[in-house]
């Protein structure tokens, strides 16, 4: 049942692509059909994922398309239907906003049916990925995924900075592809077959298990984005139309996740403790890195985008614990590390999608991307800004609201280190808590700047001042999003309690100790260990307002408020300029943290009068990604001693294959 | 629900008490400065008459202007309502350990934050700016500090924490003075004293609490400083319950908690003793210092951990 619906979601994300292509010349009638299919197919995909999340046993089925020797095998199981619901909710929340999103380009020089035909590639890539089960499959659906959003980034192409971030973003996908490949090549060279079920049956030793986990590591964490390969990702993420980053960030970073998970826990089974390891510290390093460097960009969309590269670092912390009780021999915290990745996983990507929304809200009603041309556009587009703020609260992981559920949760399973019985982890996995809570304040301090920056404030130009509401269905998707972070967040135990089904699925065992204490009390351990009551979090707070508001407020005498001016010192004359901006608002974290970022910094003097530039670089494209091509562009130049120019040499090149390809068969 | 009840009771001796262990601190500190200063009972004065006060409103506020010392205030309280105060066994405490207390003070932090960046004046903003940066530089400090605890005693339940460092017999662990002392030093940050901040100051190089609620007047400005009240408050309790945990009633017998009111008091009493003198010590730091003091916290926060991974695990 699950896996039929899934297959008609699929056939809708096709049909999204090809079916309007015939009416390409009628922008209204493409539109029409290209986001109503999409919705549907969307729709289908999260009813078939929660059938799936649901259901009692997994179920399997074989197509008869693809290689003669193997086809390609379907399979749903509580994991594929958990990502399932993420990718087909972010999908028909996407595209109720995207129809009225793409006004944008419908008179712009590329015609929208590019728009329409990858972004049905694109999603129907990601719920293939989803639900194959075999190497072969999985592969192909990953390159659908990779190339269609290629196009996607690619779509303004006239900007050479377009051009050259969907480059790079194409570069790393492939790169990222075929470690993927060699990781399944190792399983597959033990196993006997392609499909997961032979893989996960496979008699693996600790050496290969290691090296298949590296290659996946690798892998499957370029496409996360995770330090230091996350360049591409700020570069690519932003430059995709809103609802496209949306689901870029909000859902193609999970689905990486979800193969990462697949492969893991499913194909490689026995986990070594020592692979939590690695996992750990670099979900750290992303997690921190991924906050500083967004702290320091004022171009909206592209600190979103080093906020994905920190969230997926929290994700990966969940993994990295997960990872290192259960080879410990420790299932029911392996599950609490698990239950915290996947939660986050969910939250993310609700809470990402609604922060681009807001962004492309923005972009589409003022033409700025630049936090130091917004201000003031709370007054001008209230939905817009409350849904926002409701989006920057989540992220920055405040009670009561969803991102902190599952930051706590992290944080318990950390706690659970003594656990272990090892010295070292014992004094690692706190340090690493303690990299979490830096995280998180600077999470919340550049949220405040973001929210402060541009909805705060006075207008700083006068696009920002023109800025008008959105459409309303632009609105509708942004408010969905918001009332599912306050939902999420409130009422943790049920969410839990579903996500429980995974872990029983991968690990043998569930969390039943979260969700004894009934809906409102959320105990991941014991009781007494620690419990957090999100709905009375959200009644405590309501009854603290109402008490001081019925209380504190006067009855008699004066009750007016009167409206003037802002304080001036005296001197009057208050412009918008004065207003702290971006750049200023992060400055003394700039200064504490000097040796993260190359800065160049300086004044100009110009027959204008002096002028302060700032240049903040990317740590990560001088020391990873400059050297690695130049030593790719080295090793290019050394091959080219073979190309001679010389025709008589290409001849003999010709011959000594042949004669060594017939050596071969004979 | 008697002890619903009773947990509502406590939270309002928080709310009422915290002015008077403000204006306790500050008249010793004028005392020690051989000063008059104003009687223990001021702070009720102010707030009184900044409740009876008009508002007045800048033109370019928005509506989170006048919300935001709502939440400052509901958050503080219920970070008041979840740390034990008299007693432990209190359903309140189970609500929120002490992550969630964190993230009740970084909620208000947050709106404290985007209202000074509301009105759009430089001064709002610097304080902001300022406030997100020392706290987030204290939050990982105390955090690391509290962990160190919660792994001792296998708990990060406040209530449980207390309970069995009471009810354990004596014993001095290195990492408790180290905690301790990082603990305090975060609390002196974050509640914006000396030599972070300088609660009594107007001027615009130094300030960063006042420069973000400069704007605010009348019942506003009363929430927001009532609210800061009940931080020091909240803060100044958990130090001395969670490092000093005698006296707290484990049973709910008359004696117990007539013994808990006796100590609760004499050792907040002792605390403001304490700030008062380091106060009128110590001079406001440069704000660039304030990595380095917040580092130094960090670091004793870390040997705590370290020492309680060597020394004290069997």
């Amino acid at each position: 049942m699950p896996l039929s619906i899934a297959q008609l979601a699929v056939l809708f994300a096709l049909a999204s692509a090809l079916a309007p292509l015939p009416f390409f010349r009628s922008n209204r009638l493409l539109k029409a059909m290209a986001f109503v299919l999409l919705g549907f197919s969307g729709l289908a995909a999260l009813i078939a994922g929660g059938l799936a999340l649901f259901a009692d046993a997994p179920s399997d089925l074989i197509l008869p398309i693809g290689l003669p020797w193997l086809h390609c095998h379907l399979h749903t199981d509580p994991l594929a239907g958990f990502f399932l619901v993420i990718i087909g909710l972010i999908t028909t929340v996407a595209a109720v906003y995207g129809s009225a999103y793409v006004r944008e380009y419908e008179n712009g020089p590329q015609p929208l049916a590019v728009l329409t035909i990858f972004t049905g590639l694109f999603v129907a890539g990601m719920y293939l990925l989803v639900l194959t089960a075999d190497a072969f499959s999985f592969m192909m659906a990953w390159e659908v995924m990779s190339v269609s959003s290629y196009f996607l980034v690619a779509f303004q192409h006239q900007q050479a900075a377009n051009r050259r971030a969907a480059f790079l973003y194409l570069l790393m996908a492939q790169v990222s592809g075929l470690c993927i490949l060699l990781a399944f090549g190792v399983l597959a060279g033990f196993g006997d077959g392609f499909s997961f079920q032979a893989m996960a049956a496979a008699p693996l030793g600790s050496g290969w298990a290691t090296i298949a986990f590296t290659l996946a590591f690798i892998g499957f964490g370029i496409k996360a984005g995770v330090v230091p390969l996350h360049v591409w990702l700020p570069q690519a993420h932003p430059v995709a139309p809103s609802h496209i980053s949306a689901l870029m960030s909000g859902v193609m970073l999970k689905v990486a996740i979800y193969g990462f998970i697949r492969f893991t826990y499913g194909l490689l089974g026995d986990i070594h403790w020592q692979w939590g390891v690695p996992t750990l510290i670099i979900g750290s390093a992303s997690a921190i890195l991924g906050v500083l460097y967004a702290l320091m960009q004022h171009d909206l969309k592209r600190l979103l985008a080093y906020h994905s590269v920190e969230n997926i670092g929290i994700i990966y912390m969940g993994l990295g614990l997960s990872m290192l009780f259960a080879g410990h021999g420790l299932p029911g915290l392996a599950a609490l590390g698990l239950i915290a990745a996947l939660y986050h996983c969910l939250n993310h990507a609700i809470f990402k999608s609604l922060l681009f929304f807001g962004a492309g809200a923005i972009l589409q009603k003022s033409h700025e991307h630049d936090l130091e041309r917004m201000g003031g556009l709370l007054r001008r587009m209230p939905v817009t800004a409350v849904c926002f703020l409701v989006g920057c609260i989540s992220i920055s992981a405040l009670p009561p609201f969803n991102g902190f559920v599952s930051e706590w949760l992290t944080f318990q399973a950390a706690l659970q280190a003594p656990a272990l019985g090892n010295g070292v982890l014992d004094s690692l996995i706190p340090m690493a808590a303690a990299v979490l809570a830096l995280t998180g304040a600077l999470a919340a301090a550049c949220f405040v700047k973001v929210f402060g920056v541009a909805f705060l404030g006075q207008p700083r130009t006068r696009h920002a001042r023109k800025a008008r509401l959105a459409q309303p269905r632009m609105m509708f998707g942004q408010g969905v999003l918001a009332v599912l972070c306050l939902v999420l967040g409130v009422l943790p135990t049920w969410t839990v309690s579903v996500l429980d089904r995974i872990t029983r699925q991968l690990l043998g065992r569930g969390l039943p100790e979260a969700t004894a204490h009934g809906w409102l009390w959320l105990t991941p351990v014991a009781t007494h260990n620690a419990s957090y009551g999100a709905p009375l979090v959200l009644l405590g707070i309501a009854l603290a307002w109402m008490l001081s508001y019925l209380f504190l407020h006067p009855r008699r005498g004066p009750r007016s408020v009167r409206v003037g001016p802002a304080w001036d010192c005296g001197f009057g004359g208050l412009t918008p300029r004065m207003q702290y901006t971006s750049t200023a608002f992060t400055m003394p974290i700039r200064r504490i943290f000097r040796p993260v970022w190359p800065i160049e910094e300086g004044l100009e003097e110009t027959s204008a009068g002096r002028r302060y530039h700032l240049k903040v670089g990317d740590w990560a494209w001088q020391t990873v990604y400059q050297p690695m091509g130049r030593m790719l562009l080295a090793a290019a130049r050394r091959v080219t001693i073979i190309q001679g120019g010389n025709i008589r040499v290409y001849l003999a090149y010709s011959f000594f294959t042949i004669l060594i390809m017939l050596w071969w068969i004979v | 629900m008697t002890a619903w009840l009773v947990a509502i009771i406590k939270t309002g001796i928080m709310v009422l008490c915290a002015p008077l262990l403000a204006g306790w601190v500050k008249w010793l500190k004028c005392r020690l400065q051989n000063r008059q200063g104003p009687p223990p009972w001021q702070p009720y004065r102010d707030l009184l008459k900044l409740f009876r006060k008009d508002i007045v409103v800048a033109e370019t506020a928005s509506p989170i202007f006048r919300m935001a010392p709502y939440i400052v205030f509901s958050a503080t309280t219920l970070a008041g309502s979840v740390v034990p105060l008299l007693m432990v066994n209190l359903p309140t405490s189970a609500i929120a350990d002490v992550i969630v207390l964190v993230g009740f003070f970084a909620l208000a932090r947050f709106f404290l934050a985007l209202a000074g960046m509301d009105v759009g004046t430089a001064f709002g903003g610097m304080g902001s700016s300022r406030e997100v940066t020392v706290s987030s530089l204290a939050e990982p400090a105390m955090l690391l500090a509290v962990f160190t605890l919660a792994m001792t005693v296998g708990s990060t339940n406040l209530a449980t924490v207390i309970t069995r460092l009471a009810a354990a017999p004596f014993q001095l662990y290195p990492s408790f003075i180290f905690s301790a002392m990082a603990m305090l030093l975060v609390a002196l940050a974050e509640t914006g004293r000396i030599p972070v901040d300088n609660p009594a100051t107007h001027l615009e190089l130094t300030m960063i609490h006042e420069a973000m609620i400069l704007e605010y007047s009348g019942r506003h400005l009363a929430l927001m400083e009532w609210a800061a009240m009940i931080k020091l408050m909240v803060y100044g309790v958990l130090l001395v319950n969670l490092f000093l945990p005698w006296g707290v009633a484990l049973s709910s017998t008359p004696s117990a908690i007539a013994t808990a009111i006796a100590a609760a008091t004499g050792k907040l009493l002792g605390l403001g003793l304490v700030l008062a003198a380091a106060e009128t010590g110590l001079a406001k730091m440069r704000l660039f210092r304030v990595p380095q003091f917040l580092g130094l916290a960090f670091i004793l926060s870390l040997i705590g951990m370290l020492s309680h991974v060597i020394l004290e695990v069997r």
